[in-house]
C-alpha cells in the first residue's frame, strides 16, 4: 500500500477490506472501573440495548479502592468486540478494558455443583471429583457439594461428567481473568 | 454560601446566559437563587418545551445549552429531549431538582429514578450525593457535553442538599480519567487518506451534523478540488447549498444526483456523520463500489453500520485543515474528475428537484418552502418540526451557512420546532428566526406560544397545514394500500385564533399567488406570528427510496 510518508498515490484497489467484524473466538475483556454507584448498571444497560450478549460477568474490588474490576466473557463469533469494546469505551467511567489475549492470560471460575448421590454411587462420584481436584465441602444423606476451580471448559467438562449422576443445581461464578507475567492487566 | 447560590456561579463561570425551566417543590432552592444570580431565566410551559429550547439554543450558537425541572414528572417531561439531544449530539445539561435524600426510594411525593430512566439516553449522569459534590459535578457535565462527541448530561440534585451551606471555591482543574477524546486524528491516517482521495476518480463527500461546527473546513477542502458534496439532513448547511458542487441532500428523501453519486463513487469521505438507515436504505447495497474514509470524533462510530477503510477518529475542525494540506501537496490530477462531474451534470438535468405545480390558487407544500425562501431571502435561520414539511424545508430551502437549519434528525420529535426556534431566537437575536411546522408537529408544543408571547420572542412560525399526520398518511398511500388509518386531523383548531389567545399574531393563507407578500407580511409584524398556510392536503415527499430499497431504484 502507498506509504504515506511519499508522495506515491494510493490506488484504491490497494486498501485492505475494512475491519472484520467477527473474530470468531470466546473473547475476555477487562475492565477497570470507577467504584461509583450504577457503573455496573450503565454496563449492563449498555450490553442490552445495543443486543450484546455477555456469556459471563464478574465484579470485585482491586488493589486501589476507587476502582472496580469487571471480567467479563463474550463470544466473538456472534458480536463484534470492537463494537462492544467502543461502546464500553464511552461510559465516562470506564477507565481502561483489556481484551485478554488467550495464550497470554489466567483465566479462572469457581464452581459449585449440588450432585445426588445415595452412597450408591458416593464412590464413583468421588472419584470423578479426585480427577478434577474438585473438593467436597459438603455431604449429607443424598447429596453432596462440590467445589471445582479452573478455566471455563475444565468447568464445563465437570459438570458433563458429573450430570448422569443427577446434578441438583450448580452455582459459578463466570471467570476472572489476569494476565501472565509483568504485564498489567 | 448555599449549594445552590455555588450553582450559579459554576453556570456564569461556564458563561451560561440563559437557562430554560419550569419550577417545582424540589427545585426551589435553586429558583430562589435566580434572584440574584445575574442569569437570564426563561419560564417554559412545559419542561419539554424546556428541553427543546435548550436544544434550539445550543444548536444556533454551539455553546452548551441549560435546562431546569423539577423532580418526578419534571424530570420525565424532559425525557424527549434529552433522548433528542442524545441522538443529534446536541451539548445540553439537564439540571433535575430530585426529592431530599431521606425519601430517596421510598417512593417519595414526586419522585421519580430519574438517573435510572435517562440512563440508556444520556452521555452521562450524576446524583449528587453530597453538597460538596455540586460544584466540581456542574463543570463535569459542562466539559463532557461540549467536548468529544457532544451530547446531554443529566446532574439530579437533591433537594436538602442543594439548600447546605458549602464553602465554594472556582474550580478550574476538570479531569475525568476515563474520559479523554481523542481530537487530533491520526497523522498516517490522514495522509493515507489524502493519498486515497487523490487517486480516486469518482469521490463523494458525504457530510452529516458533525461537519456542521467545521462547516468553513469543509468548505475548504472540498473545494481544494473539484470534489462533490452531499450532506445529511443534520448537515445541511456546513456546506453552502447554492455552491456549484452540491449535490443536494442524500437519503430517503434525497435528490437522486446525490443518491446516484453515492452509488457509484469509488470513494467516500464520510465527515461527522454515523450511516443511519434514513441515509443508507438498504445497508448490503449501499455505494456498493466505494472504499470509505471516516472521520468522527467517536470511535464507535467507525465502521458500527460501514466498514471503514481509512478511519480517522477526531474533531472535522482539526483533520480537515491537514487532510486538505496533504491532498494540495499531493497536486492531483484536477482533470481525472472530468468525466465523474460529466456523469453528475447528466444526472442533475434529468432529475432537477421539482413537482407540479397548481393550476389554480392553491398552494403546494413545496412552492410554500419556496415561496418562504424568498420571503426570507434565504437568510432566516429555520427550525423544523418532523414530517414531510421537514423533508420538503430540507429539499427546497437552500441553507446557506452552517447553524441555518435545525431539526430534529436521529429521534424524529414531532413538537420540537416551535421551542426549538424559540431557543434559537434566545441564542442569536439579532437572526431572523423561523418555524416551519406541521398541524400535527405544532400541536405537541404549542404552549411555549405563550413563552414566546410573555418574553417578546419573536419567532414567525408557518405551519404548514394540510390537515393530516402528513408522512403517516403517504406511508399509508403507498405502502399500506391507502387504507388512511387515524391520520385525518381535519382542521382542528383553529390556528389563527389559537395564536390570538396566546397573545401572537394569527394569519391564514390560503392564495399562492400572494404567498410571498403574505409572508413577507408576516415576517415585518412585530412579535410572534403564527400563519397558518393552508396547503394541498394529499401531496407526497418525492424523490423517495422506498424501505428496504436500495439508492438506485428511487421512485418519484
Amino acid at each position: 500500500m502507498g506509504e504515506p510518508g511519499t508522495k506515491e498515490i494510493l490506488s484504491l484497489a490497494e486498501l485492505e477490506a475494512a475491519g472484520s467484524f467477527r473474530t470468531g473466538r470466546k473473547h475476555i475483556l477487562s475492565i477497570l472501573v470507577e467504584n461509583k454507584p450504577g457503573v455496573l448498571t450503565r454496563i449492563t444497560g449498555l450490553f442490552a440495548r445495543r443486543g450484546f450478549n455477555i456469556d459471563t460477568l464478574a465484579v470485585g474490588p482491586t488493589d486501589d479502592e476507587t476502582i472496580s474490576r469487571i471480567t467479563l466473557t463474550l463470544d466473538g463469533a456472534v458480536q463484534s468486540i470492537d463494537q462492544v469494546t467502543k461502546q464500553l469505551h464511552k461510559l465516562i467511567n470506564v477507565l481502561k478494558i483489556r481484551d485478554l489475549e488467550p495464550t497470554e492470560t489466567m483465566a479462572r471460575e469457581l464452581a459449585l455443583f449440588k450432585i445426588s448421590s445415595d452412597g450408591g454411587n458416593r464412590a464413583e462420584v468421588m472419584q470423578v471429583c479426585e480427577i478434577f481436584r474438585a473438593k467436597i465441602v459438603d455431604v449429607s444423606k443424598r447429596t453432596l457439594v462440590a467445589e471445582v476451580t479452573g478455566t471455563q471448559e475444565k468447568i464445563d467438562a465437570f459438570e458433563r461428567l458429573v450430570r448422569p449422576f443427577g446434578l441438583v443445581e450448580m452455582a459459578r461464578t463466570g471467570e476472572i481473568a489476569i494476565a501472565r507475567g509483568r504485564s498489567e492487566t | 454560601m448555599r449549594a445552590v447560590d455555588a450553582l450559579m456561579e459554576c453556570l456564569k463561570a461556564e458563561g451560561v446566559e440563559v437557562v430554560f425551566g419550569l419550577p417545582g417543590g424540589a427545585n426551589l432552592p435553586t429558583y430562589d437563587a435566580f434572584h440574584d444570580a445575574g442569569i437570564r431565566h426563561i419560564l417554559v410551559r412545559h419542561e419539554a418545551g424546556g428541553g427543546h429550547a435548550a436544544e434550539g439554543y445550543a444548536k444556533a450558537t454551539g455553546r452548551v445549552g441549560v435546562a431546569l425541572g423539577t423532580s418526578g414528572p419534571g424530570a420525565t417531561n424532559l425525557v424527549t429531549p434529552i433522548c433528542d439531544a442524545m441522538m443529534d449530539s446536541v451539548p445540553v445539561v439537564f439540571l433535575t431538582g430530585q426529592v431530599r435524600t431521606e425519601l430517596l426510594g421510598t417512593d417519595g411525593f414526586q419522585e421519580a429514578d430519574t438517573i435510572g430512566i435517562t440512563m440508556p439516553i444520556v452521555k452521562h449522569s450524576m446524583l449528587i450525593q453530597h453538597p460538596l459534590e455540586l460544584p466540581r459535578a456542574i463543570h463535569e457535565a459542562f466539559h463532557i457535553a461540549r467536548t468529544g462527541r457532544p451530547g446531554p448530561v443529566v446532574v439530579d440534585i437533591p433537594t436538602d442538599l442543594s439548600r447546605a451551606d458549602i464553602p465554594y471555591e472556582p474550580i478550574t482543574d476538570v479531569h475525568l480519567p476515563g474520559y479523554q477524546p481523542t481530537t487530533d486524528g491520526n497523522h498516517k491516517q490522514i495522509r493515507l487518506a489524502a493519498k486515497a482521495l487523490a487517486n480516486a476518480s469518482r469521490p463523494v463527500i458525504y457530510a452529516g451534523g458533525g461537519s456542521v461546527s467545521a462547516a468553513e473546513e469543509l468548505v475548504e477542502f472540498a473545494t481544494s478540488d473539484r470534489l462533490p458534496v452531499t450532506c445529511t439532513v443534520m448537515g445541511l448547511g456546513a456546506f453552502p447549498g447554492t455552491h456549484p458542487q452540491w449535490l443536494g441532500m442524500l437519503g430517503m428523501h434525497g435528490t437522486r444526483t446525490a443518491n446516484y453519486a453515492i452509488d457509484e463513487a469509488d470513494l467516500i469521505v464520510a465527515i461527522g456523520a454515523r450511516f443511519d438507515d434514513r441515509v443508507t436504505a438498504k445497508l448490503s447495497e449501499f455505494a456498493p463500489h466505494a472504499k470509505f474514509v471516516h472521520i468522527d470524533v467517536d470511535p464507535a462510530e467507525i465502521s458500527k453500520n460501514v466498514p471503514a477503510h481509512i478511519p480517522i477518529v477526531g474533531y472535522a475542525k482539526k483533520i480537515l485543515p491537514k487532510l486538505t494540506a496533504e491532498y494540495r501537496a499531493l497536486e492531483p490530477d484536477a482533470k481525472r474528475l472530468d468525466e465523474w462531474w460529466h456523469r453528475i451534470e447528466s444526472w442533475r438535468e434529468r432529475h432537477p428537484l421539482t413537482f407540479t405545480d397548481s393550476t389554480d390558487a392553491e398552494i403546494k407544500p413545496q412552492y410554500m418552502v419556496q415561496a418562504l425562501y424568498e420571503a426570507t431571502q434565504g437568510d432566516a435561520v429555520v427550525c423544523s418540526d418532523v414530517g414531510q414539511h421537514q423533508m420538503w424545508a430540507a429539499q427546497h430551502y437552500h441553507f446557506g451557512r452552517p447553524r441555518q437549519w435545525i431539526n430534529s434528525g436521529g429521534l424524529g420529535t414531532m413538537g420540537f420546532g416551535l421551542p426549538a426556534a424559540m431557543g434559537a431566537k434566545v441564542g442569536r437575536p439579532e437572526e431572523m428566526v423561523v418555524c416551519i411546522t406541521g398541524d400535527g408537529s405544532f400541536q405537541m408544543n404549542t404552549q411555549e406560544l405563550a413563552t414566546c408571547a410573555q418574553n417578546g420572542i419573536d419567532v414567525k412560525v408557518f405551519i404548514m397545514n394540510n390537515g393530516y399526520l402528513g408522512m403517516v398518511r403517504q406511508w399509508q398511500e403507498l405502502f399500506w394500500d391507502r387504507r388512511y388509518s387515524h391520520v385525518d386531523t381535519g382542521q382542528y383548531p383553529d390556528f389563527v385564533k389559537l395564536a390570538e389567545a396566546y397573545g401572537a399574531t394569527g394569519m391564514r393563507f390560503t392564495d399562492k399567488h400572494t404567498l410571498v407578500e403574505d409572508m413577507r407580511q408576516a415576517l415585518a409584524t412585530e412579535g410572534p406570528v403564527v400563519a397558518d398556510v393552508r396547503v394541498a392536503a394529499e401531496e407526497n415527499v418525492y424523490p423517495m427510496i422506498a424501505p428496504g430499497q436500495a439508492a438506485r431504484d428511487m421512485v418519484g
